[in-house]
């Protein structure tokens, strides 16, 4: 030590810069958010404006991709299935927010909890379930052909690709919907009957510009998610679409051909460009209106038959949101189920199927998602310290950065790490990076920041700083109170952080899908992909899909009750 | 802007949230043109009672008539009610022309009125500088009297005002209630103003009813009200009283009070029996020398209050605060004084019970 200062000083100060400890953490922290995220984002980027033969750049590749009716017709696809999709999500959210929030009703507890069932499932999980209920020769339609003579192309195409995401991505707008609904003072809208208005005027010109914030946040989400979603068309069969495109011409022509990279460069600019325009919309119109005394909308009790509506209405979706999950049970338990509205026989058969034949996807997903959400909640809460505690020059870029990865698409991270690691070897061995099984967690470590940067943040803005100034004037310096006093004070979000970064990371199978090189390296999403590639392997596939349920079911719920106890231990501590 | 004065007559008046009553038995006659105030705590039913006559809330019994028609049954839009919210309630999503003019579209009146009648409103608060502002752009001032503008456009049958002045601070809240008054009396429009401030209470209003547990407790002018308190509720929350126990007498002088602490004070005529004398601390005054009908007291602590001295003193079992009106060069009594107390019989209300 005492050498390396004096040798310190005999050189010149402009190379041996004096970095305290956090500024080195924030600047490796930054290293890594740059060669892991923005790095892969523009290789890939670059490469789709590269000529493939020689390296120069060029807009040909645009120009092919938009002369190939394919691609063009996938682009209209996936902007139609999108577009349609929001609608359908709004159609099924908008009359449960405002059931909820404007009337007096007991189901508001079941729409409220009815909102978080689909989420606890990765769509591509149900939309085999989907099939067989809603599908050509599923259960509704074989009921309805043997009763009415008609059939309902429900799952045909397109149409099956916007009934599972907007079933399964409606939440987003009922939760955003709701919260704004009930941020809107109740003397607004009384100011408004007062002069005059009621009714659907009254919803159109008031209640629902006001909500309209909470709106786009939920409609721009579901926008991107869908739109960006690899593995529900994929498991259709739907592949006219631009993520399956990306996905296909990679994994079947190879890593080279540009057209992967045009569709990638497309997906990200639609993904931007809706976060940037929801948020353009949004700016300077917090209409979160709720006074002292105020409360949201005033509530009002329903008449009889308003209530026998809002209960069949509510009844209904609520069948329509669970019919995957239904349908996934059935299945994962029966023995046949085809041209039959119910599988033929029950039988745990396909549980032991599953169980001998996807240890590996579990232990791996285990391994993966535990080693992405360790790391993720480590970087999220040094990332929350150096925002909100520290005055570095740029900590804010820091947090933007990590949570840009909200914007970049599952299949495009997957093209730039294979690109990226391309022809790289496994450091001293002679094994290819890009197949490395460590590539598939750092893809999810990324993926997954921006949700445990969240719950870190909400942490530590909790704890006060005068307790951190406490113990710095008891004598602790600042590692020994980060130490003893901070992290303590946030070991409960930090809890809920890794849980929903767990949890989600284990059914993630948009980047993995691209990075897995080989079955024994895979994770669980990739495996209940392979099993319902084929018809035989369904059953089984349905009871890897219910195990993956019962693991973000059992996450979610964890999370939400660490949440709460550290919630009530708080209040209890606060009143002295 | 001129309408047809209009008076409201409630009648046997009972609201409930749930099992809790918030009304009960509210009997309230205003004449059309007043300015009449609802006064009370916090929890006291102002507020419920006068958004019971916008037509919010769960729906009372008894009657409610304005103008002589009943509107118990009418959805609040169909009320023509003007109401003036706590918060101002204005929509954040409009510009301060679009909120004036919102009641005027919902009318249904045509494009150039309603052009016309929302420069007229601005006019008349003076605010028509501001027309396409939006309401985040404007001071809390400037927001009260927009949502002013906002109700008195549409010509309102009367006008509701719900703790209007709460959200500004102390010296606009003075100057903006002498505004409210003023255009009041230009516009004429029955006028209830919601409010826990006696002295905006005292301030502007023609009568006022004075409201405790969902009961009004008495009706009247301010002066009528501070002076000849209807009961000890309403003594003790319009400014600061002595309140004694005791018993009222006939003698051969007159009336008489005698406190439990065998105190004796002379009084106008009240009923016998046992009761509560209200003594206003400025009604009884300090003298240095014992006499007839005087309470003897030690002071305990002064305040100095700028145009009075106030003293606690304790004398007949109470702490009695006294004041006296300050002068410069005036001579005080020190803590520990022993003083004689004469009462201002004239000014003494006796409340049987």
């Amino acid at each position: 030590m005492s050498t390396n200062q004096a040798l310190a000083e005999r050189l010149p100060r402009f190379l041996v810069p004096k970095v305290s400890g956090i500024k080195l953490v924030a600047i490796l922290i930054a290293l890594m958010l740059i060669g892991l995220l923005i790095v892969p984002v523009a290789i890939v980027i670059f490469v789709a404006f590269q000529d493939p033969a020689t390296g120069a750049l060029t807009l040909q590749n645009f120009v092919d991709f938009f002369r190939t009716s394919l691609f063009r017709e996938s682009f209209w696809n996936s902007f139609y299935v999108s577009s349609v999709s929001v609608i359908m999500a709004t159609v099924i959210a908008m009359p449960l927010a405002y059931i909820t929030t404007r009337f007096n009703f007991r189901g508001s507890i079941i729409i409220q909890s009815l909102g978080f069932i689909p989420l606890i499932m990765p769509p591509f999980v149900g939309a085999v379930a989907m099939q067989l209920i809603f599908g050509r020769n599923g259960s509704v339609n074989l009921l309805l052909r043997d009763n009415f003579g008609v059939s309902i192309p429900f799952m045909e195409g397109l149409n099956g690709v916007i009934l599972v995401q907007s079933i399964h991505y409606f939440p987003f707008i009922l939760i955003n919907l709701s919260a704004s609904l009930r941020n809107i003072d109740r003397s607004m809208e009384e100011a408004a009957q007062n002069l005059g208005s009621s009714g659907m005027r009254l919803f159109r010109r008031i209640v629902f510009p006001l909500a309209m914030p909470g709106y786009i946040a939920g409609a721009a989400l579901v926008f991107i998610k869908v739109f960006d979603d690899l593995g529900t068309p994929l498991l259709l069969n739907v592949n006219n679409m631009l993520a399956p495109q990306a996905f296909l011409r990679i994994s079947s022509i190879g890593i080279s051909d540009p057209m992967g990279y045009v569709i990638s460069c497309i997906l990200v600019v639609f993904s931007i460009f809706s976060l940037w325009a929801s948020f353009l919309f949004m700016h300077g119109k917090d209409y979160a209106t709720v006074q002292k005394g105020g409360g949201g909308m005033s509530k009002r009790d329903l008449l009889f038959s308003e209530k026998a509506l809002a209960y069949a209405a509510v009844g209904f979706i609520l069948l329509l949101v669970l019919s995957p999950h239904i349908g996934l049970l059935l299945l994962s338990f029966g023995t046949i189920w085809s041209y039959a509205p119910l599988p033929d026989a029950y039988t745990f058969a396909n549980y032991v199927t599953m169980w001998d034949g996807s240890k590996d996807y579990i232990t791996n997903t285990l391994l993966y998602a535990g080693l992405a959400a360790t790391a993720d909640v480590i970087i999220g809460t040094m990332i929350a310290y150096i925002v909100l505690r520290t005055n570095i020059f740029g900590r804010n870029a820091l947090d933007y950065l990590a949570t840009a990865a909200l914007a970049v698409p599952g299949v495009v991270l997957g093209i730039g790490y294979l690109r990226m690691f391309h022809g790289v070897n496994i450091p001293f061995s002679n094994e290819p990076m890009a197949s490395w099984w460590v590539i598939i967690a750092l893809a999810l470590m990324i993926r997954r920041l921006p949700y445990a940067l969240r719950a870190c943040t909400a942490a530590l803005q909790q704890v006060s700083s005068a307790l951190e100034e406490a113990a710095e004037s008891l004598g602790a310096n600042k590692f020994r109170t980060i130490k003893r006093v901070v992290i303590p004070l946030m070991s409960a979000g930090i809890l809920a952080g890794f849980v929903t970064s767990f949890a989600t990371a284990a059914v993630e199978l948009s980047a993995t899908i691209m990075l897995v090189s080989s079955n024994s390296d895979a994770p669980l999403a990739y495996g209940i992909y392979l099993f319902m590639q084929t018809p035989s392997g369904r059953g089984a596939g349905a009871a890897l899909g219910i195990v993956a349920v019962i693991l973000v079911a059992i996450g979610m719920i964890m999370s939400q009750l660490i949440i709460e106890r550290d919630k009530k231990l708080r209040s209890t501590g606060d009143t002295q | 802007m001129t309408t047809e004065k209009q008076g409201i007559e409630i009648d046997n008046l009972h609201l409930s949230f749930g099992d809790t009553e918030v009304l009960s038995g509210v009997n309230l006659s205003i004449k059309p043109g007043e300015f009449f105030a609802f006064l009370g705590p916090s929890g006291s039913g102002k507020s419920t009672l006068l958004r019971a006559i916008a037509g919010f809330g769960p729906r009372p019994s008894g009657s409610i008539e304005i103008g002589g028609k009943d509107v118990l049954d009418l959805q609040p839009w169909k009320r023509n009610v003007g109401m003036v919210f706590q918060s101002y309630a204005l929509w954040p999503h409009m510009s301060v022309r679009d909120n004036v003019g919102f009641g005027l579209q919902e009318r249904r009146e045509n494009k150039a009125v309603i052009r016309s009648k929302v420069d007229a409103a601005l006019e008349l608060v003076g605010l028509a500088h501001l027309a396409e502002r939006m309401p985040n752009q404007l001071s809390g001032g400037q927001q009260q009297r927009i949502a002013l503008a906002r109700t008195v456009v549409v010509e309102p049958k009367i006008l509701l005002l719900d703790e209007p002045l709460s959200n500004l601070d102390a010296s606009l809240r003075v100057e903006m209630r002498r505004e409210l008054l003023a255009l009041q009396r230009k516009l004429g429009l029955t006028t209830i103003f919601v409010t826990h401030d006696q002295e905006e209470a005292n301030t502007t209003s023609d009568r006022m009813a004075v409201l405790d547990g969902g009961v009004i407790q008495q009706i009247g002018s301010p002066q009528e009200l501070y002076d000849t308190p209807a009961n000890l509720f309403v003594a003790d929350f319009l400014g600061t009283a002595n309140i004694l126990k005791g018993d009222v007498t006939k003698t051969a002088e007159g009336f008489i009070f005698t406190t439990q602490t065998g105190d004796i004070l002379a009084i106008g005529s009240a009923e016998t029996g046992s009761g509560s004398i209200v003594l206003r601390p400025q009604n009884i005054s300090i003298e240095a020398k014992n006499g007839p009908r005087t309470i003897s007291g030690t002071i305990k602590h002064r305040e100095f209050l700028g145009s009075q001295m106030r003293y606690l003193i304790d004398a007949a079992g109470i702490e009695m605060v006294v004041d006296e009106s300050h002068r410069a060069g005036a001579k005080w009594f020190d803590a520990g004084s022993r003083v004689n107390l004469a009462v201002n019989t004239d000014a003494a209300v006796v409340i049987a019970g």
